[in-house]
């Protein structure tokens, strides 16, 4: 086995008690002595604290990055004004998703950040495919930082920022690049800082009262409750965007004009099933790769990401059902453990967004 | 003389009151596992056997499977932990227990841990 990869706060986590645990090549905290649900509420209440640079942060560079760009992804990329981000989905021929990533619009090209996991994928993507049109630079020396929370907006140079644009500053007396963006459903920052400032950026916004370290764990069941994709359980090389329910990242323009791959497919034929939210009655948990039963208790789909919710103080699921059961209010039963248990379909996202609207 | 506690490698616990065993998972394996959002219990009735799948502890994180430490029948089960799973880490080894059983052979207890020896064997854990 290789050694894993560490973030340049890696020291700072064990310092803080944390638990680690090895997170696609890195060890990274999976949750600090307060716990889970506690780091979980100071997201929701307060302000919490990610390590996130374990996240792919890498720039095109060239002219025409953004219509280059688009011929990998459905999303309206040369439309990105100076300072502004979009979320977009890096698409394959059957329709099938390859990657989420972050797009900004940074001087002389695009910045992106993506998934930690598939980022030697995208990379090899993005130059076999631009090769020729754009620069593919890697930032591997860059740390980032998530700042989520209601009283997350600590740092009085960005509190204007509207939610999905950027720009670089100092924070905390760091250079950066912060956007107002986030995976939690809050009001929130992230921070990219090169890894050489990550320590003392980090250490100057825990000294915020307001401000508490969370890890992964938190980090997931808050992309949970907030409805959000994580890719590798709720979106795969075998869904299409539709089917995930993220139709809106393709803009009208892009359905006209189509020009990525997989539009076709994606565009013409109508999704069989879909992605919804669910609960299941109780409190047992139906957590990924539970089987989803109709009435019948025959299986019709299954849960792609399931855990506890604890705003609603009970359990909570996406997965993807035929579409005829998609129906918010319609009854579905979840295999747990060779029994059925039953639940119905809600609406997402579990708990309501709470983004900065100026 | 004092009830004496014993361990299992797999971090129950289990503790002889009144001729019942009563059982539950380990302060080490609560903080392990983080915070508990929810327990199944095993039915009042049925028979387990000893390393058998008794019960499931989950946390945020996972579901772990919970061994009978001992041979015999469930005779009660602990019905707070349906509310209130956090028990489990605020009190793992005293009200966050899990089940009592009746136990055919008191015998088994010979082949647990006893404190000293299941604090040196999670120390080796460590």
């Amino acid at each position: 086995m290789t050694e894993l990869l560490k973030t340049p706060l890696h020291a700072m986590h064990l310092a803080a008690g944390a638990r680690m645990e090895p997170f696609v090549g890195y060890d990274m905290p999976l949750r600090y002595p307060q716990g889970s649900v506690a780091e979980h509420n100071q997201a929701r209440n307060r302000a919490a604290l990610f390590d996130v640079s374990h996240m792919g942060q890498l720039r095109l560079m060239g002219e025409d990055a953004d219509a280059a760009l688009e011929t990998l992804v459905p999303g309206d990329i040369q439309g990105l004004g100076d300072g502004a981000m979009r979320y977009t989905l890096f698409t394959l021929e059957n329709g099938g998703i390859l990657d989420d990533l972050i797009v900004s619009r940074v001087p002389g090209g695009l910045g992106l950040v993506v998934n930690a996991a598939r980022r030697n994928q995208d990379a090899e993507h993005l130059r076999n495919h631009l090769g020729g049109r754009v620069d593919v630079v890697p930032e591997p020396d860059r740390a980032l930082l998530a700042l989520q929370g209601p009283a997350a907006a600590v740092l009085p140079d960005f509190a204007d920022l509207p939610f999905m644009a950027w720009r670089e500053g100092e924070a905390c007396g760091v250079p950066a690049r912060v956007s107002r963006s986030g995976y939690t459903g809050e009001d929130g920052f992230e921070l990219s800082v090169a890894g050489a400032d990550a320590e003392a950026l980090a250490g100057r916004l825990l000294a915020h009262e307001a401000v508490a370290w969370a890890g992964l764990d938190a980090r997931n069941s808050l992309r949970l409750e907030a409805g959000l994709c994580l890719y590798g359980r709720d979106l795969d090389e075998d869904t299409t965007p539709l089917e995930a329910g993220l139709g809106w990242t393709v803009p009208k323009r892009r359905r006209e004009e189509r020009g990525f791959p997989g539009a076709a497919r994606i565009l013409d034929t109508p999704p069989t099933r879909r992605r919804v939210g669910m609960r299941p009655e109780g409190r047992v948990i139906a957590r990924e790769g539970s089987d989803l039963l109709d009435g019948s208790g025959e299986p019709v789909g299954w849960v792609a990401s399931g855990g506890f919710s604890p705003v609603l103080g009970g359990p909570v699921a996406m997965g993807y059902l035929p579409l005829a059961l998609a129906a918010p209010g319609t009854e579905v039963a979840f295999d747990i453990r060779g029994k059925p248990r039953p639940g119905r379909v809600v609406r997402l996202p579990f708990v309501p967004h709470n983004y900065f609207r100026g | 003389m004092a009830v004496r506690t014993y361990y299992t490698r797999e971090h129950e616990w289990v503790r002889i009151e009144d001729g019942v065993a009563v059982c539950g998972i380990t302060d080490y394996a609560q903080t392990q596992l983080g915070d508990v959002v929810y327990v199944e219990l095993p039915e009042v009735g049925v028979q387990v056997a000893r390393d058998g799948e008794a019960a499931v502890v989950e946390s945020t994180k996972a579901a772990s499977d919970v061994y009978a430490p001992l041979t015999g029948t469930i005779v009660a089960v602990n019905d707070r932990l349906e509310e209130s799973p956090d028990l489990v880490n605020e009190s793992a080894e005293d009200a966050g227990w899990f089940f009592r059983m009746e136990v055919d052979d008191e015998g088994e207890l010979d082949e647990l841990m006893d404190e000293e020896g299941y604090q040196a064997f999670v120390e080796e854990l460590d």
